[in-house]
């Protein structure tokens, strides 16, 4: 079974989209030129500080407000290998898998971590850390499809007879 | 076995009786996409290798958030959005129009029964219709253009029901932020909200505009409001059989109801900066304001801006205090010019702007700086959502609002 571990980021509960991403980045060119400015109203050393490879770890609501796909893209594009949260904004968690950014929901690892600490993830059975196991679930059938296509662009390449 | 209004919905577009939990692929009616989006829709859309939009008459295009422009770069999303609509043969463009979310009723793009997506999270709003609409990304966006289909998770619902008759200052603003304080800013995720009682019955279409729209700030996926007479007149159309069968059958399934009296409801505010930090505008009196904006795809309608006018008649604006009023769409505008109710308000010292987002999504007109206090009729009041993040941002009704412009300070509307 695939696994990973990672240095973790300590989160809390509903960290919101204009968190993740001011409204006034927006239209900046690329995800690129936005990154800088991920989490900048709550922590804005924390762009900067992200090393490819870490896991987030957050409370409840993760990703609630808009439906921005920056928020996603510029996790993803942070280095950060996976978001692990009490629960998610349902359209964050969509576009999440659309771009190939792994969500996990765990309810109680929140609560016993604490930032700088080691996890390790064993997809879809269990999140490791200080030697105790949390358990996780496994994703649908059609997310995992999207995900295993590569993100929803890739599943309509081949759709188009293009991949 | 009985169906909630979403059930109805999805049964009626795919053809089969469906339940919480089940998976679906659905037929799109029509879809939104606005000015910040478009690029990255765009790219995606020829990413994926599509040549042609699934039809070019079921998507539509509005500038809302960046008109007029204020920074440099804003109106590349316009060229960008032009050249896409011009190269797939779209028709439905609005470029200085008003608010998305008040234009795809408005302009009648939306009918009940409908299924509706927008690149926007406040694309609920269109529940107060009956049409099931949710927001969704670009990369969504751009594989329903190429398809005219998505897949969703059937949700289930949460029942609210209000009876009885509204105190004199308290408006459907004041009910849906106290809905979101008991629900929690999550406590609808993946789930619809249906709403029904005398409270709601009596409501005008724009007063459940005003629910609809704040849904999502209780995590929902979509908020529903039976079709009735009031919701055809504002659609301009006549109800079919299927648009009348939109109401939760008494043996419907809901995972919980909340049951309201519309007597106990108080004017109530969203504290800084959480929408589900609820308390009653009693408890905050006295805090002292530094500007009120009313406006927004929440609270900009011609009813909002007549009960601002309601208490400002007359009156003026305190000193120090800049009163910003800004029309949901060009339509409420004109309307609110010839009902006098914008001279009312400029009478009164509100600064008035052109229709659109403004600053609800803090780009422009009326950015603050640290420790400044907004009363702001908006939806969101989320941490550097109107300028630097300690700016303090409180949500209220318009009546509320305009009472807080006045004293310049919070206060009770009267």
């Amino acid at each position: 079974m695939e696994a990973f571990t990672g240095k973790v980021w300590v989160l809390g509960d509903d960290i919101d989209t204009d968190i993740i991403i001011p409204t006034e980045y927006l239209a900046l060119k690329t995800i690129d030129d936005m990154k800088q400015y991920g989490f900048s109203p709550l922590r804005p050393e924390l762009a900067g500080q992200i090393q490819k490879g870490d896991i987030i770890v957050a409370g409840k609501n993760f990703g609630c407000g808009s439906s921005r796909e920056q928020a996603p893209e510029i996790i993803k594009a942070l280095g950060v290998q996976c978001v692990i949260a009490k629960s998610f904004a349902r359209i964050f968690f969509r576009n999440s898998i659309n771009n190939g950014l792994l969500l996990i929901e765990q309810p109680d690892l929140h609560d016993n971590v604490k930032e700088g600490d080691e996890v390790t993830v064993v997809m879809n059975e269990h999140v490791d850390h200080n030697g105790k196991q949390y358990p996780i679930a496994s994703l649908p059938e059609n997310l995992m499809d999207i995900i295993q296509a590569g993100g929803l662009v890739k599943a309509m390449r081949k759709l188009n007879g293009l991949d | 076995m009985g169906e909630t209004i979403i059930e109805k919905i999805i049964r009626h577009n795919t053809g089969k009786a469906v339940k919480p939990g089940d998976i679906v692929t659905v037929n799109v009616d029509r879809v939104m996409i606005h000015d910040i989006f478009i690029p990255f829709v765009a790219d995606k859309f020829e990413e994926m290798g599509f040549q042609k939009l699934w039809d070019p008459d079921k998507v539509v295009l509005i500038y809302d958030h960046l008109v007029p422009a204020s920074q440099q770069d804003d109106t590349r999303h316009f060229h960008v959005g032009d050249a896409f609509a011009a190269k797939y043969g779209m028709k439905n463009v609005h470029r200085s129009d008003g608010i998305c979310h008040q234009l795809m009723t408005e302009a009648g793009y939306v009918k009940p029964g409908n299924i509706v997506f927008g690149t926007d999270s406040h694309t609920t709003t269109y529940g107060c219709v009956g049409a099931f609409s949710s927001g969704i990304g670009y990369t969504e966006m751009a594989s329903i253009l190429g398809t005219g289909t998505m897949w969703i998770k059937v949700p289930e619902t949460i029942k609210v029901v209000i009876d009885g008759e509204l105190p004199e200052n308290v408006m459907s603003k004041d009910i849906i932020l106290r809905l979101i304080g008991d629900l929690r800013a999550d406590g609808a995720t993946y789930r619809a909200l249906e709403f029904s009682g005398s409270t709601i019955e009596n409501m005008s279409v724009a007063s459940r505009m005003t629910m609809a729209n704040m849904a999502i700030e209780a995590g929902a996926k979509c908020a529903l409001f039976t079709p009735d007479e009031k919701t055809a007149a504002y659609c301009e159309t006549e109800l079919d059989e299927f648009q009348k069968s939109l109401v939760g059958d008494e043996d419907a399934v809901y995972m919980k109801t909340m049951t309201y009296k519309a007597e106990d409801f108080v004017p109530v505010m969203a504290c800084p900066s959480q929408v589900d930090k609820i308390r009653d505008v009693s408890e905050l009196q006295g805090e002292t304001i530094d500007q009120v904006f009313i406006g927004s795809c929440t609270n900009g309608r011609l009813e909002d801006l007549m009960a601002a006018a309601e208490v400002l008649k007359g009156k003026k604006v305190a000193d120090f205090v800049k009163l910003i009023v800004t029309p949901a769409s060009r339509k409420i505008y004109r309307q609110a010019i010839e009902l006098g109710i914008l001279d009312t308000l400029a009478e009164a010292g509100a600064i008035i702007t052109h229709p659109g987002c403004g600053l609800c999504c803090g780009r422009t007109g009326g950015i603050l700086t640290d420790g400044e206090k907004v009363v702001a009729t908006n939806n969101r009041n989320f941490l550097g959502r109107m300028g630097t993040s300690k700016v303090q941002i409180y949500l209220a009704s318009p009546k509320t609002a305009a009472a807080c412009a006045i004293a310049g300070k919070i206060v009770m509307p009267e």
